[in-house]
Formats: C-alpha cells, structure tokens, sequence
C-alpha cells in the first residue's frame, strides 16, 4: 500500500530483499565452515561436535515455532476473553 | 563525608515539588533529580551507612557495598534515560509517580535492614501502579488493580518472614538468609512474585503492557531488577534458584513467539531475561553472581531501550499489535535503528551489551558441571533472538508494509533511545568499567574467538530458522488474540468457583425455602382443619357427648390424682 507521492523505500523492491538474503546465506555458511578451520576451546565434549552450535541454535528455533504453534490450540482465546471482568 | 541525605528522599521531596511547579521548571526539577541524588550516592565512600534507632530497633537506612551502589547507579541512570523519555507527558500524577517508584528502588537496594527493606518494597507497588491507572482505560484500572494486590500480598509475605524471623532471633539485618525455616521461605516467595518466578510471572505480563507508553519504561527497570538485587543478596548458592532460572528462561519463549501485543512480548522476554540472572544467582560463584548482576545492569539499559522503541510506536501511532503493525521503517527509521541496537543487545550479539554478561552466566553453568541447565539456557539464548531479537523489530518496523504513515518519534524521545543505546554499545565493546563495578573481581575476557564464533554461530543459525519459517509460511501469523497463562487460574478459574459456590448456595437455599414453606404450609392447612372457622374445633357441639367428654376428662384427673 504505498501513496503516489512517496518515494521508494529499501524493501519496496524484492530485489533487495534478495539481495539481503543472499548475503545472510553466505555469511551463515562462512560461519560454518568456520568450524572446519578453527578450533574452539571447549569446557564440554558436545560443544567440540561439529557445527554444534549452528545446528543447535537451528533446530531450537524450528522446534520452538512448531510448538509454539501448536500451544496456540489449547491457549489462545478471543481477544476480548477476559473482558467484562 | 557522612550520609545525612538518603537518596531516596531527594526523589520524594522532588515529588512533592513537582506536584506545584509546572512547565519548565517542572521539566527542570525532573532532569535535575537523579543528577543530584547521584553526585550525592558517588560521594559516599565503600562500607558507610547510615543508622537510626527508632523504638528500640537499630535500622540501617543506608548502607554502601558493592553489590547496592551498582544497583544504585543503574537506577540513576534508568530513571535519568526514562524522565528525558518521558518529557512531552503533562500528567502530574505520572511524574509524581515515577520519581516516587525511582526513589523507592533506590532506597530498597540502599536498605541496611530488612524492615526498611518491606517499606520501599511497597512504596514501589503502591508508587508504580499509577503508571498503570494513567492510562485511564478500564482495562489499565482492572489490571492495575490485580497488580497492587499481588505486589502487596508480596510485601506481606516478606513482613510476615521479617516477624518471624525475628522472633526466631535472625535479627533485621539484611544478609544472606539462605533456605532454611518458615521465615526464609516466606521471604524467599515475596522476593520470587516480584523477580516473576514460574507461575507468579503473570503480574508482570498482565500489567506492564496495560501502562501509559511512557509508564512501561520505568516499570521494565525497577520492580524485577530490585527482587534480583535481594535474591543476590539472601539467597546466592541457593541451588532451587538454578532450576527455577533454568524454567524462567525456556518457558515465556513459548509465549513471546503467539503473542501480539509487542510490549507484552517483551514482557514476557523480560522473564526469560531474569532467568538467567536467577540461574547465576542460584549457582553462587563468584563468576555467576557477577554475571547475574552485570546482566541485571545490561538488561534494564536494553529493555528500557526496547520498551521506549514501542512505546514511541504506540505513542505515534496508537497501536502496538503486530498483526496492525508493520513497515514503521519508513516513516520512523531512527526508531527502527535504535530498536535494533536494543535487539542486537537483548540478543547477546557480540560488541552488543548482553554478550558481556549474559556468557558469565552461561560458563558458570559450564563451570558447575550444569550440563542440561546449560542446554536449556543455549535454548533460551537462541530463542530470545528469535522472539526478541527478530520479532520485535521485524513486526513493528518491516514485515508486510500496513499503510500507516506517521511522524518519526519526537526528539526527547530519540535522545533518551539514543542515550541507552550508547550505552549498550559502549559496554558490549568496552565491557571494563562495569566489570569494576561488579561484587566480586572479575577474571573473565568476554572476547575471546571461541566465545565469539559460538554465539555468532548460534545467533545467524536462529535467523536462518526464522528465514526459512517465515518464508516457507510455516511461521505462525501474529493474531489478534489473548493466550491462557497462569492468571487463568484467578481471573477465569476462581471467578468461576466463586461463581459456583455462589450459585449453589443459592440454590440449596431455594431448596430449603420451598421445603420448609411447604412444611409450614401443610402445618398451617392441618391447623386450619381442625382450627379453622370450619374446623372441627370450631363446630357447635351437642350438650350430651361435651358432658361425656368433661365427665371423662374428670373420671381421668382423679385416677391420675390417686395413682
């Protein structure tokens, strides 16, 4: 919904929205590689697993979503549930 | 130099002051306020205190260690920021209220005795929830209203531990307590309802979000961060904090992700951010507790910063849902950007606040051999970015774009954002001078490249998941809805046994009413017949059965005589 005399915004092109992406993508996967080169001091046996973090932090937040959504059968109400209190 | 003025005073005289001054000079005393008391609390040397005998009970009202000026000068500086954030308000009540609600923060973390302790803890209930009710909706009056009963209930536990501990000669100064015996443990839940432990957390969700845009700010930095403080110092090593941290952490996470509103979005990441801080507590080491604290430092500057991101955004455009908002970058881009810094710190990015203290919670609980604690708090880090870090300034700032066209935010707002986002980055990349402040000596280098690589690892992981939902439409859409939490359990289940205790009393009385009405009506029908202008007793009688009747009755006298 953009008004005539506006000017284009950074996101109104999906071009750059690609743009951005492309380059998170590559920064993800440079962060991974990471691991292959450098060694990290670790204090616990899983933290020297491969890419340990990067998965964890990955399936934590795909886990935490599908929960989340599934939480919303048993917990969300109308907005108004508590209204008339 | 002796302490003759106890900060909090500078605070309420201010208040008083403010109640008859108006305009500039108003705007002048409320700047003015935490610059004095603060140059007054950095003249104080380690170690003083200030002591009162009244009745008989020695008080400390002031006392000056490391672990309270800390928490000193972070509630300086949260007051300053929020006052500067709050300056277009023409609200006296408010104004009054939160230099209130500042000095009696101050003076609790200042307290030397735990009765002095119990009179700031409800002076700050009392103070804040005019906050709240400055909202002036029915909505704000009926949640203020919950609020000040929890938090007074709160202060009453805490006065009925103090009672007892005392009459079990603990004595009133405010030390460590520990768990053990009646009175710790009342103290130890009046300080859990306001630090938001699991299941006395719905205070905090419940109100924070009901407050005036500008209400919210000071609320976010006080009311938790003093329960922090007095958990750190009565109950540190207490190993039950570990795992109710370890709780606090991981379960508002759940709920930030379903919520709309973004304030309460925030509120319930606050929750998580207390996790850690009463997991470090819990766990007691010297690196822990400083980690705890330094958190509860950083934590105050970015959610303070967080909170005045959306509250300019309601204050601009009314609305602080995320399935209403969307595209503010354009219309309010400094905003955005200091949202952003604000996200960045809450997320723990490295050079960003939360990073510097955050990972001393985290290799403490290494450290302590906590080795699914710790996974759990590695859940909570990645998904505070998720809800937080991208959440917040992904629904209000970009996402699909609403239309709404507004003014950037006003500019004593952007200078009081831009203040506490100077200081997130400035301590995220030069941590040293709040380590000096900490309790104990700090042997900790943050920015090493295995500390550095791992969260940054964690962190774009989070966000390649948040991508990949969000653009594979599995992420689930902010909705205009209410989530069920623990309050459920007073405003919707003890309504309704009230309800039903009611409704059957009623009825059993209805029951016993019909029964006995019917009871005294077959009476009063029997009674009619015999009694009745036709009853039997009312008959006229012939004179020959009636002298039978008498004789009889005589013939039965005198038996009854000579028996």
């Amino acid at each position: 919904m953009k008004r005539r005399d506006e000017t284009d915004h950074l996101f109104d092109r999906p071009e750059n929205t690609k743009r951005l992406l492309t380059v998170f993508y590559a920064v993800c996967a440079g962060l991974l590689a990471l691991d292959l080169v450098y060694h990290r001091h670790v204090t616990h046996s899983w933290e020297s697993l491969w890419g340990f973090y990067a998965v964890y932090g990955f399936v934590a937040c795909v886990l935490l979503v599908l929960i989340a959504k599934q939480m919303r059968k048993w917990l969300m109400r109308a907005e108004d549930y508590y209204d008339g209190d | 130099m002796g302490i003759d003025v106890p900060p909090f005073l500078i605070f309420y005289l201010a208040a008083l002051l403010v109640t008859v001054v108006h305009g500039r000079v108003r705007s002048l005393v409320l700047l003015g306020t935490p610059i004095v008391s603060a140059l007054l609390m950095l003249s104080w040397s380690m170690g003083e205190r200030m002591t009162l005998d009244m009745m008989g009970l020695g008080l400390s009202p002031v006392r000056i260690d490391a672990l309270s000026r800390l928490f000193g000068i972070l509630f300086h500086l949260a007051a300053f920021i929020g006052i500067v954030f709050a300056l277009h308000v023409r609200d006296t009540v408010q104004h009054a209220a939160s230099l209130v609600y500042a000095g009696s923060a101050i003076g609790a973390v200042f307290a030397g005795d735990l009765l002095t302790l119990f009179l700031f803890w409800e002076m700050l209930a009392v103070s804040s929830v005019f906050l709240i009710w400055a909202r002036r909706t029915p909505r704000a009056l009926a949640s203020g209203l919950r609020y000040l009963i929890i938090q007074v209930v709160s202060g009453l536990l805490l006065l009925a531990g103090v009672l007892i501990g005392v009459s079990d000669g603990r004595g009133l100064e405010f030390d460590h307590i520990g768990l053990d015996g009646m009175a710790s443990w009342l103290i130890f839940i009046a300080f859990g309802i306001k630090a938001g432990f699991p299941l006395l957390h719905n205070w905090l969700t419940d109100a924070y979000p009901e407050a005036t845009p500008t209400g919210t700010v000071f609320l976010s930095a006080f009311t938790t961060k003093v329960a922090i403080y007095a958990l750190a110092r009565g109950f540190p090593g207490t190993e039950l904090l570990v795992y109710i941290g370890a709780v606090m952490t991981c379960f508002p996470i759940f709920y930030a992700v379903i919520e709309n509103d973004l304030r309460r979005v925030l509120t319930y990441s606050m929750i998580n951010q207390l996790g850690f801080m009463v997991c470090g507590i819990g766990l007691g080491t010297a690196l822990a507790i400083n980690g705890a604290v330094a958190h509860a430092f950083n934590d105050v500057l970015f959610k303070g910063l967080l909170m005045m991101s959306m509250g300019a955004v309601l204050y601009r455009t009314g609305r602080i849902n995320g399935s209403e908002l969307g595209g503010l970058y354009k219309s309010m881009p400094k905003t955005a950007a200091l949202c952003a810094v604000g996200a960045a710190s809450i997320s723990a990015f490295p050079l960003f606040s939360g990073f510097v203290s955050k990972s001393m919670v985290m290799t403490a609980t290494l450290d302590e051999g906590h080795q699914w604690v710790w996974l759990m708090l590695l859940f909570a880090s990645a998904g505070v970015f998720h809800h937080a870090g991208i959440k917040i300034p992904f629904f209000a700032f970009f996402s699909h774009d609403s239309g709404m066209r507004t003014e950037e935010a006003p500019r004593h707002m952007l200078i009081a954002m831009s203040l506490g986002a100077a200081l997130c980055v400035g301590i995220g990349s030069y941590p040293w001078p709040l380590y000096a402040l900490l309790p104990n000596a700090v042997d900790y280098s943050p920015f090493d490249a295995t500390h550095v690589i791992a969260q940054l690892q964690l962190l774009f992981f989070s966000a390649l998941a948040f991508a990949w939902l969000k653009l594979s439409g599995i992420y689930p859409p902010e909705l205009p809805s209410v989530n069920i939490d623990s309050e459920w359990v007073y405003r919707r289940l003890a309504p309704r046994l009230v309800h039903a205790a009611v409704s059957a009393t009623r009825r059993l009385d209805h029951v016993l009413r019909d029964a006995l009405t019917e009871v005294a009506g077959r009476g009063a029908g029997l009674f009619g017949h015999s009694h009745g202008a036709t009853g039997t007793m009312a008959q006229t009688w012939p004179i020959g059965p009636m002298l039978l009747l008498v004789v009889a009755l005589l013939g039965l006298a005198l038996l009854y005589g000579y028996v």
